[in-house]
């Protein structure tokens, strides 16, 4: 019941965002900046992005005319994702929303599909933009199928994320920030990702078929030679699996030491014995009921 | 001379003690003190903790994450009996158990959890978990919520009970992308068996728990930054006061917590506040989830009492440094924002708040980042620095202009490329942020240099020295 009125909802939004876009795009059409990042060189503040130009540049594919709507089994989504929020509080949605419409339109942000978010959670349009210019996982230009972040950041960085860096740059004749020619892959440097006992990782993000089929990977525990193949079998359209080559998840087992697993000599074995089952201590009397005070 | 008369001076001390050794033996006690009872046994070693008293029995995924291994392993376990004790109760207990939170600053749990308003003024309160796990080195959460997120679902059902809160929001960060998935299940799971939801567990309250997610920003793990990304909006933080104990997610009363505070809660209720309390020395009690990554054997994530000397951790779970203790160049003990501290210290240093706070640095989120002789230091907190100059939201600017010269200047001192002057000039910027901010990340920023100065002040100068007499080599 919610759910289909919620769904109304979002096909009513949807038909004055198509009568508004229709209205403005000739008067405001000169006037819209998406950002305020600097290009790349320099002190660029966002230099692990891919997106050279802070503020928007029509390109092809991407002006202010250029249609994005959500397909119906993605305004499933919309109305599954709005129901979580307090209906005097779309706004809340809006990174949920982003990130979707991200994956729908092959991993970047058209201005269209900002606007479209808009429109959906009654928002002025700057405050889209500024959104998913502020956080790093919203691209704003294309990115290719397959995103191959390395994350960089110390913990990483002292387990030898320099190597697996150049040996993907290497193999696919990239550098950060930048698309292979057949636009299979970008290749980007993140910061700390989260997986630091398992450093050096990298994520890959597939974009290559919608939000039915996107995947955001982390592959752990890599040498430079993990690496190479697991973007090798990207490339052969294949699905590898995720998490670590050598271990199965944070245990102690080993580390990658100069490039190489090294399996350790003597573990420590914890959590071994089958869990103990349901414990609860006599937990007393009921207290008193709480009286309110005024 | 100075060297003699130094040795005279001792052998002159020695004889005078053991003078007074004698006469102390041979004065008889002027009377035998009263009978007292002993002083129970202080504990005076920590650590070793046995499996059976380990809160998260699934940390390695070995198990079932979902509700039948969960239930099997004792979450949802007479909730509906701790829930119906009512907020005073859960707070008195977490209280008495001396919980101190888990996401860093440390601050008494159940104190916090104390501010929220007892009666309601028409708005409803929420409990926010901090599930934005984004510092360097910290990856604890992320088991929790892949291997555990029934322990996170019903936490957040007894935390929210004891805030008096309608709802409890877990703000993933982005990058999760799979734990927030496997989560997800979690709630479906529990809304499925009527633990939460309508009448959560039978209770009669009414709980929901949401799952929301960023979008890759390291400030939203600040609070009032996660606050401000929950309502859709840049992460940028907010002035203090009002806190979000009065004015926080849409302008109600809110308390952000760390999932690991947040799914300790209920096991602790269940086996007691003084089981948790027996763990670790005073003020800093109970069991701490700990990432142990860098140079050592086999990098781990583990369950360990807090209390625990550096060393015994990291060799005993951690197989030890790479080469040796001795190997040792420094640890950085609790996540990328607490000052590194050189090997002298690691030699003897608790693993807890307090000692960590004495070493000058902190215990932050547990994550211990090791680093052998082969690491350059200098650049490992040059990186960090170039993190904290991406990572600063740009609001304030001490922090965003601060916190990219720190980057700049740090990236010459590791080619040391810079005069020995400038390490004052850089300690002196990063005086200019601490404290000058709006929220804790220019402190953060500050901090990782701060104990490079503190500690290798030695190693930056031989740089800056080295690097120097090239210079001058080659121009003659």
């Amino acid at each position: 019941m919610l759910r289909s009125s919620a769904w109304k909802l979002c096909r009513v939004g949807q038909k004055s965002l198509q009568r508004q876009l229709e209205a403005c795009s000739v008067t405001t059409r000169a006037a819209v900046f998406v950002g305020a990042d600097y290009p790349s060189t320099g002190r660029g503040f966002a230099a692990n992005s891919h997106d050279v130009f802070g503020q928007h540049r029509d390109e092809k594919g991407n002006t202010i005319s250029t249609p994005f709507d959500f397909t119906d089994a993605n305004y499933d989504a919309v109305a599954d994702i709005l129901l979580r929020y307090p209906s005097n509080y779309k706004q809340s949605a809006c990174i949920p929303l982003l990130d979707l419409a991200q994956q729908q339109n092959n991993g970047h942000l058209t201005l269209a599909a900002m606007r479209r978010v808009a429109m959906l959670l009654d928002m002025p349009e700057i405050r889209v933009y500024e959104v998913a210019t502020f956080y790093t996982m919203f691209n704003r230009s294309p990115v290719g199928r397959y995103h191959v972040m390395v994350c960089g950041t110390t913990p990483c960085q002292i387990q030898g994320s320099d190597g697996i860096y150049e040996a993907i740059s290497n193999h696919l004749g990239l550098h950060y920030g930048q698309t292979s020619p057949d636009g299979l892959f970008t290749l980007s440097e993140m910061e700390c990702m989260g997986a630091c006992v398992n450093a050096p990782m990298i994520a890959i993000a597939d974009y290559s078929n919608g939000v039915e089929g996107y995947s955001y990977k982390y592959f752990e525990d890599l040498t430079p030679a993990d690496a190479v193949e697991i973007v090798k079998r990207y490339k052969d359209g294949e699905k590898p699996e995720m998490g670590s080559r050598y271990r199965s998840k944070a245990e102690p087992a080993g580390a990658v030491m100069n490039g190489k697993w090294t399996p350790a000599q003597k573990t420590m074995p914890t959590l071994t014995e089958a869990p103990p089952g349901p414990f609860c201590r006599d937990l007393g009397e009921m207290p008193a009921p709480e009286q309110p005070k005024a | 001379m100075l060297a003699r008369g130094g040795g005279k001076r001792t052998l002159q001390q020695l004889r005078e003690s053991v003078l007074r050794a004698y006469a102390a033996e041979a004065a008889p006690a002027a009377q035998p003190a009263a009978p007292q009872p002993p002083p129970p046994p202080e504990r005076t070693h920590f650590g070793g903790l046995k499996d059976q008293d380990r809160i998260f029995t699934n940390l390695y995924g070995r198990h079932d994450p979902f509700i039948k291994g969960a239930e099997a392993r004792g979450d949802w376990y007479r909730t509906k009996d701790l829930v119906v004790r009512g907020a005073d109760w859960i707070v008195g207990e977490i209280k008495k158990s001396g919980l101190r939170g888990r996401g860093g600053a440390g601050f008494p749990s159940g104190l916090k959890w104390s501010f929220m308003p007892k009666v309601s003024d028409g708005r409803p309160s929420y409990l926010v978990v901090n599930a934005d796990e984004s510092e360097p080195g910290t990856c604890k959460d992320r088991e929790i919520m892949r291997h555990d997120p029934h322990k996170l679902v019903e936490g957040c059902l007894v935390a929210g009970t004891a805030m008096r809160a309608r709802a409890a929001y877990i703000y993933v960060r982005g990058e999760y992308y799979n734990e927030r998935v496997a989560l997800q299940q979690a709630v479906n799971e529990a809304y499925a068996k009527g633990y939460i939801g309508k009448n959560a567990c039978g209770s009669g309250k009414d709980f929901d728990v949401v799952v929301h997610w960023g979008a890759g920003a390291y400030i939203c793990g600040e609070e009032t930054a996660l606050i401000e990304s929950l309502e859709g909006k840049q992460g940028k933080p907010r002035l203090k006061p009002p806190f979000p104990a009065n004015v926080g997610l849409w302008g109600c009363p809110t308390t952000v917590t760390n999932v690991e505070t947040v799914a300790v809660a209920p096991t602790i209720l269940r086996r007691g506040p003084e089981w948790f309390a027996g763990f670790g020395r005073k003020n800093n009690h109970g069991t701490k989830l700990f990432c142990i990554s860098g140079h050592v054997n086999q990098p781990v994530t583990v369950e360990e009492e807090l209390g625990i000397s550096m060393r015994e951790l990291i060799e005993k779970h951690a197989g030890g440094v790479r080469g040796g203790w001795d190997n040792l160049l420094a640890v950085i003990p609790g996540g990328s924002s607490c000052p590194v501290l050189p090997k002298t210290v690691c030699d003897n240093v608790l693993m807890d708040f307090d000692a960590l706070k004495e070493a000058q640095s902190g215990l932050g989120t547990a994550a211990v980042m090791v680093m052998d002789k082969s690491t350059d230091i200098v650049d490992a907190i040059a990186r960090l620095a170039y993190f904290y100059k991406h990572e600063s939201c740009g609001q304030c600017t001490p922090c965003r202009e601060g916190s990219g010269w720190l980057a700049d200047m740090m990236k010459r001192m590791v080619r040391g490329d810079a005069r020995v002057e400038e390490i004052d000039m850089l300690y002196e910027v990063t005086k200019q942020i601490e404290g000058h901010t709006i929220c804790a990340l220019g402190d953060a920023a500050a901090w990782p240099v701060q104990g490079l100065i503190r500690h290798f002040r030695g190693e930056m100068e031989d740089r800056i020295g080295r690097a120097s007499l090239a210079a001058e080599q080659i121009a003659a």
